[in-house]
């Protein structure tokens, strides 16, 4: 029988791929971005897991709010990448703080 | 071992395996897509777990917007891929060393986990209805201000992402619509009265 504990593992794995994929991704901004969406879902599949667990719907109408915030964060974060790449010709991150005093 | 938890490992198996290959593939196209697999295994883990409304809408803003979204702009930047790559061998050891750290972290936190017994619940799911309907009766009164602030911030995250690509190339010839409007063909259109044979 699967139980919450299974979720919440899948959860916790996607999680620690998510952390993973930003340290092994530091250049690549878009991989990052990716990355930041993994961390999300997996913060949304451990909402859900509990809220069916618990009986309680407050873990799936958080999940939406999630959902929404994710989506904009990767709107902002694209659109901030399409301008970084136009004026740099590249979009390695480390080439990000030529506003260095 | 029933048909849910056979779907169970299934679904699980497809979102670890698709997230660990969004990280470590070479090509961004393929992570795009990879990307969306583990979307579509989130999305079967959330209909055997019964919310049935945020799988439905995890398939249509992820896979449908914000994956085709990286699609897009994955294939928009023209960026010598291969060159970001070279670095990954080199932030290999790091990486694995602190996922493995957090993932110790976790497992640590996870064993001493216990559910407390008097719990009261905020918003118990109601056993007559379904997940849609539940979902809509909450979030259309009790969390409403909430919903239009995340309302507000799609908006706001619209209007950023507009300003931010918007641009005016100098040397473009465009249409001024007031200029056609206004002008005249009076001042505009000659006649001329062309003899047979002179020309003008």
């Amino acid at each position: 029988m699967v139980g919450i504990e299974h979720y919440i593992m899948v959860a916790a794995t996607l999680f620690v791929i998510g952390i993973f994929g930003l340290f092994l991704n530091r250049k690549n901004v878009i991989v990052i971005l990716m990355s930041i969406e993994l961390i999300l879902l997996s913060a949304n599949i451990s909402f859900v897991a509990f809220s069916s667990y618990h009986g309680d719907l407050t873990g799936q109408i958080f999940t939406l709010f999630v959902l929404t915030v994710a989506a904009a964060e990767a709107a902002i974060g694209l659109a901030i990448l399409v301008v970084f790449f136009r004026n740099r010709g590249t979009i390695d991150v480390e080439d990000v703080n030529v506003m260095k005093g | 071992m029933t048909v849910a938890d056979f779907a169970f490992y299934i679904f699980a198996a497809v979102v670890v395996g698709s997230g660990l290959m969004v990280t470590i593939s070479r090509n961004p196209v393929h992570a795009v897509l990879w990307l969306i697999s583990a979307f579509v295994g989130a999305t079967g883990l959330f209909v055997l777990l019964g919310a049935e409304f945020i799988a439905m809408l995890l398939l249509i803003v992820y896979v449908g917007a914000v994956a085709v979204l990286f699609l897009f702009v994955v294939m928009m930047l023209d960026v010598d891929f291969a060159a970001l790559k070279g670095e990954m061998a080199r932030a290999m050891p790091l990486a694995l060393l602190i996922g493995v750290i957090l993932l110790m972290q976790i497992g640590i936190a996870f064993s001493a986990w216990r559910v407390s017994g008097n719990m009261s619940l905020a918003n118990p799911t109601p056993g007559d209805i379904d997940n849609a309907r539940a979902i809509g009766l909450l979030v259309y009164d009790r969390y409403i201000y909430l919903f239009q602030a995340s309302g507000l911030v799609l908006l706001v995250a619209m209007i950023g992402a507009i300003l931010l690509t918007l641009r005016h190339r100098t040397g473009i010839r465009r249409q001024n619509v007031l200029h056609q409007m206004w002008r005249d063909p009076a001042e505009t259109v000659e006649m001329k009265d062309v003899k047979p044979g002179q020309g003008l």
